[in-house]
């Protein structure tokens, strides 16, 4: 399955799955402590975010695409420091995915979340918050970019 | 080896003040010999940000849960987990954690039904002690290992299964959810829309008294007289009663229990950890929708 992920994003499924099960959340947690600030144009609007009402902690994020012909992905997410493990699948997803073509977005798998090898330490609520979040990502997309869904 | 109860004149209104700690308690006491500090949360990455010094974290869905048999660990397991954690038979265990302890109180709850004999709660759990700079750590904890013996879990004084909250309807019951969870406006609490059930509303008979009426803005209990208010004249519950609370998944009435077994110090009160997630779902099991607690459809009670 991984290997339909994008480059980067397959990079971190086997980051996570390389390393014993046990040291797995530690991964998760340096990924939650690399999740960038948002930036001020959001901070300021902070109606431009969509909450991921699935998380079980607040959280927000926003996507922009470039005007170009592959139509990059930007993403953004907001989510507070009580909430590390909400933060570490962000951060994930901000690191697998920014800046990839649009299309390539739309084509990971929606049931990636389980490749990470943690559906034995995560609850499957927590599990599907991640799935949601990639599910709005790649809704977002699909209403932007018509053409892409079709 | 117990270390002795706290003198606090606000614990000691309560009916059992040796199951609280507040966190100057703590604060003094942490590194004595006998005192082990668990920190059980519901955000599992949590406790590796930061945590009270010397502090073990044990984790609900993976130390406490059987696998495979939605249930509790064993006696042998939990022995296992106990020795792993540098706790033995006299140990003295204070838990706390996040989201104004509901994860450490069924920590505490689980303890319990093991008979673990000194297990307290720190008063208003991890955000109380961060709000008031007290010190965090991201050292590993290597509790040196401890004996624990093999304890088989008595299920039958604080725990509630399905067929004996079937036979209680009609008996004093606690729905410690959200009003619009129990009025069946929404199967699911706010925030985990994922953890839906099939139906809506509570079981019958039960009355709502949303577990968060029971602390405080800051996570702490409220006083003895204010828990009285509450549970004894609002929601009718009275000393003798055999009283059953319940949730979603049991760890919100894990908190309403230690409330009233520990604080008010009701005698008998069990929580049915099967909640709304297995109620809610059951065949053939009556439940009310609305604001008010309704009465067990004839037929279907003890």
């Amino acid at each position: 399955m991984s290997g339909t992920l994008p480059g980067p994003l397959a990079e971190i499924v086997n980051d996570f799955i390389e390393v014993p099960e046990n040291e797995r959340l530690e991964l998760l947690l340096e990924f939650s402590e690399e999740l960038p600030a948002l930036p001020e144009r959001f901070t300021q609007h902070p109606e431009l975010l969509e909450q991921v009402v699935e998380c079980q902690t607040p959280l927000f994020l926003a996507l922009e695409l470039a005007d170009t012909e592959a139509r990059e992905v930007s993403l953004f997410f907001s989510a507070p420091p009580e909430a590390p493990t909400t933060r570490g699948f962000a951060s994930v997803l901000a690191q697998g995915l920014d800046g990839l073509p649009a299309a390539e977005v739309l084509r990971v798998p929606d049931d990636m979340p389980n490749q990470l090898g943690l559906t034995r330490a995560l609850t499957p609520l927590r599990m599907r918050g991640m799935t949601s979040m990639l599910g709005r990502i790649k809704r977002q997309i699909r209403e932007r970019l018509p053409e892409a869904a079709a | 080896m117990s270390l002795p109860t706290e003198a606090n004149t606000q614990f000691a209104e309560y009916a059992h003040p040796e199951r609280l700690v507040s966190t100057a308690w703590l604060a003094e006491n942490l590194g004595a010999e006998g005192l082990v500090v668990v920190e059980s949360n519901e955000d599992i990455l949590l406790y590796n940000t930061g945590h009270i010094p010397g502090a073990v974290k044990i984790d609900w869905h993976t130390d406490l849960n059987d696998e495979y048999t939605r249930d509790y660990v064993d006696g042998a397991a939990f022995a296992a987990l106990m020795a792993a954690k540098g706790i033995s038979r006299e140990s003295t265990v204070v838990i706390y954690g996040d989201k104004s302890n509901w994860w450490a109180a069924y920590a505490m709850w689980v303890f319990t039904l093991f008979g673990h004999e000194d297990v307290r709660l720190l008063n208003g759990g991890r955000d109380k002690w961060i709000a008031e700079g007290r010190e965090l750590t991201r050292d590993k904890v290597s509790p040196a290992p401890a004996q624990y013996p093999v304890i088989e879990r008595d299920d039958t004084v604080i725990r509630a299964f399905l067929p004996e909250v079937l036979a209680h309807l009609g008996q004093p019951m606690i729905d410690v959810r959200s009003t619009e969870e129990y009025t069946g406006e929404r199967t699911h609490m706010a925030n985990y829309p994922e953890e839906g059930t099939l139906r809506g509303g509570h079981i019958p008979g039960a009355a709502s008294v949303p577990w968060s009426r029971s602390a405080a803005e800051d996570g702490t209990f409220r006083s003895r007289a204010e828990l009285e208010a509450l549970y004894l004249d609002e929601a009718g519950l009275k000393a003798g009663d055999d009283i059953v609370t319940y949730c979603r998944i049991g760890e919100r009435s894990s908190h309403t229990w230690f409330v009233l077994a520990h604080l008010l110090g009701l005698e008998k009160v069990r929580n049915y950890d099967g909640s709304w997630t297995e109620w809610g779902n059951a065949v053939r099991v009556p439940i009310v929708k609305g604001i008010e607690p309704g009465v067990a459809p004839v037929g279907r009670g003890a």
